[in-house]
């Protein structure tokens, strides 16, 4: 298949809340990946980078600050923002130049200092941004929203707040053994309902922490890395699609949805289309996936991507998991990583360390939390400002 | 002295203590709805009109979601001091078919909504200085026995 490039190397720095700047976690991560493809720095022809940010604007054009950092080597360069989703913008970008041919070695990298608490609008007095007006008028936190999809499924599906603690439960056990999670320790159910809760129905320990870190891949030719390795993992399709109009659910960081008084919602909600784009890409489908990283934001909304990505109609994904079929030694493991309950959220890096988890599942290389014969795996993710984005890979 | 109720921002909805309503904006073209106002090009990717007329929209919709609040945010909200806790609402609109988020009547707590709720805009304060209070929409369920207008 012509459409697929190489993950010849993976890296990341581990999340946690270190105190130092963002380019150290993402120089770190790049080296890392550069080692494990066995790549000189110096053969990177082009550089992609996830900008560093509050929620909102671009902050640190991370492109040029990484390869600064690394030492100018007169690379060429990207950087891309699309929020939570700028990681497989920047993922992406590096694979659209490789696919037309301009160059073979590509470095993507992402990395986060976060704040603490919160996410916070950038300051001043800025009534023009929607995001800036939903801390102003409304109070609408990102927990808000996470909270009004929570409760949206325990009132039409029954989910209860059982269910949702269950998600964490298992994210838990699967990040015990990885050594780049930040959280690695058992939660019991009890425990989960017994911390404060934040935005009901959702507790403190339901909603991702927000995280230093930094993730990296070095992405390549087809014919780069058969040179370089026998079996190389492939990124098969990446999806980086925007709303259909109109978008009728609420998204961070609007007021209200679009209206569909005129134009009938499209047959494909967003979030529905988000994987649905990458599977295409890939000739592939959700029956093909040996597992999934989603981005649990909260416990609530795992339960939601299941039905987004074709694990299960909806409705259905409460059962799904209490079958066991989401966890590791399920039918479909979630978050074998430990996901944004283990991590927490280092936002321009997030969904490029999705990637690098797939990417050591499937070259067997997970150690305690491996899938058993793993083929194939997708990514999915959304970045605030209607940037939907899904990747998916294959040995 | 009793201060200036001024709008929390302006244009975004009338000053109507009795039957306050959110001004949007209708494509005169397709007849898309818009919330906040959209003045410069139609959003509907099949229409390319640029051609508005302000609307009020419908008051009263149907409860989409709601979750509270119970933490203090970070600013620009301003917060009482202690903090207090607040619902937040999304409420579809039948006739415009969008939905709204608004805060909730303080007044009101979480197990008194449920999906489906019939839920009403009114105007209350969002937060005062020495010389204003500073007024924004809110949703209450229409069940509310309390008057219209903003809480004394």
């Amino acid at each position: 298949m012509t459409k697929e490039v190489a993950v010849l190397g993976v890296g990341m720095h581990p999340w946690g809340k270190w105190g130092k700047n963002f380019v150290e976690y993402g120089v770190k991560a790049a080296r890392e990946a550069l080692g494990d493809a066995g790549i000189e720095w110096k053969d990177v022809q082009f550089v992609s980078g996830g900008d560093t940010v509050r929620n909102g604007y671009p902050g640190y054009v991370a492109g040029a600050t990484f390869c600064q950092a690394m030492g100018w080597s007169g690379a060429r360069v990207a950087s891309s923002y699309g929020a939570c989703a700028s990681g497989s913008q920047a993922i992406n970008n590096a694979r659209a130049q490789i696919l037309a041919g301009m160059c073979d070695v590509a470095l993507v990298v992402g990395a986060d200092a976060a704040p603490k608490g919160f996410f916070a609008p950038t300051g001043g007095d800025r009534p023009d941004d929607p995001d800036w007006l939903r801390f102003r008028l409304i109070g609408a936190t990102n927990p808000i929203y996470f909270g009004l999809y929570a409760r949206r499924r325990m009132e039409i599906y029954g989910a209860t707040e059982h269910d949702f603690a269950k998600v964490k439960v298992k994210n838990a056990k699967h990040g015990l053994t990885n050594p780049n999670a930040r959280y690695r320790k058992e939660v019991a159910k009890e425990d989960i309902l017994a911390s404060a809760v934040v935005s009901d129905p959702l507790h403190l320990l339901e909603i991702c922490a927000t995280s230093d870190g930094g993730a990296a891949l070095v992405l390549t030719s087809m014919d780069f890395a058969r040179k370089h390795t026998t079996a190389p993992v492939k990124i098969a399709g990446v999806s980086t699609v925007t709303p259909s109009y109109p978008n009728t659910v609420i998204e961070m960081p609007n007021f209200a949805t679009d209206s569909a008084a005129a134009v009938s919602p499209p047959a494909t909600p967003f979030r529905d289309s988000i994987a649905k784009r990458a599977y295409e890409d890939a000739g592939l489908g959700p029956e093909d996936m040996s597992m999934a990283e989603v981005y649990d934001l909260s416990t609530a909304l795992e339960l939601d991507w299941y039905e987004n990505i074709g694990l299960c109609k909806p409705g259905e994904a409460e059962q799904l998991l209490n079958d066991g079929d989401t966890a590791l030694g399920g039918r479909i493991p979630v978050n074998p990583s430990g996901g944004l309950a283990c991590f927490g959220e280092a936002v321009p890096a997030q969904a490029i360390a999705q990637v690098c988890e797939l990417t050591w599942q499937l070259r067997g290389q997970a150690g305690g939390r491996q899938v058993e014969n793993a083929k194939a795996g997708v990514t999915a993710n959304q970045g605030l400002f209607g940037h939907g984005s899904s990747v998916v890979v294959t040995r | 002295m009793a201060k200036n109720k001024v709008p929390a921002i302006e244009g975004w909805f009338d000053m109507n203590f009795n039957e306050p309503h959110l001004i949007g904006s209708r494509c005169t073209s397709c007849g898309s709805y818009f919330f906040p106002k959209e003045s410069y090009f139609c959003r509907n990717p099949s229409c390319t009109s640029s051609d508005f007329e302000e609307r009020p929209l419908s008051n009263r919709g149907v409860l989409w979601s709601f979750t509270d609040n119970r933490y203090q945010p970070p600013a620009p909200y301003v917060s009482p001091d202690p903090f207090t806790p607040y619902i937040v609402a999304a409420v579809e609109l039948e006739d415009e078919k969008m939905v709204v988020l608004g805060q909730v009547d303080p007044d009101v707590e979480l197990s008194q909504l449920s999906a489906g709720t019939t839920m009403e805009l009114y105007l209350d304060t969002l937060f005062e200085d020495d010389d204003n209070e500073y007024i924004v929409w809110k949703w209450r369920p229409v069940s509310q026995p309390a008057a219209k207008g903003p809480k004394p």
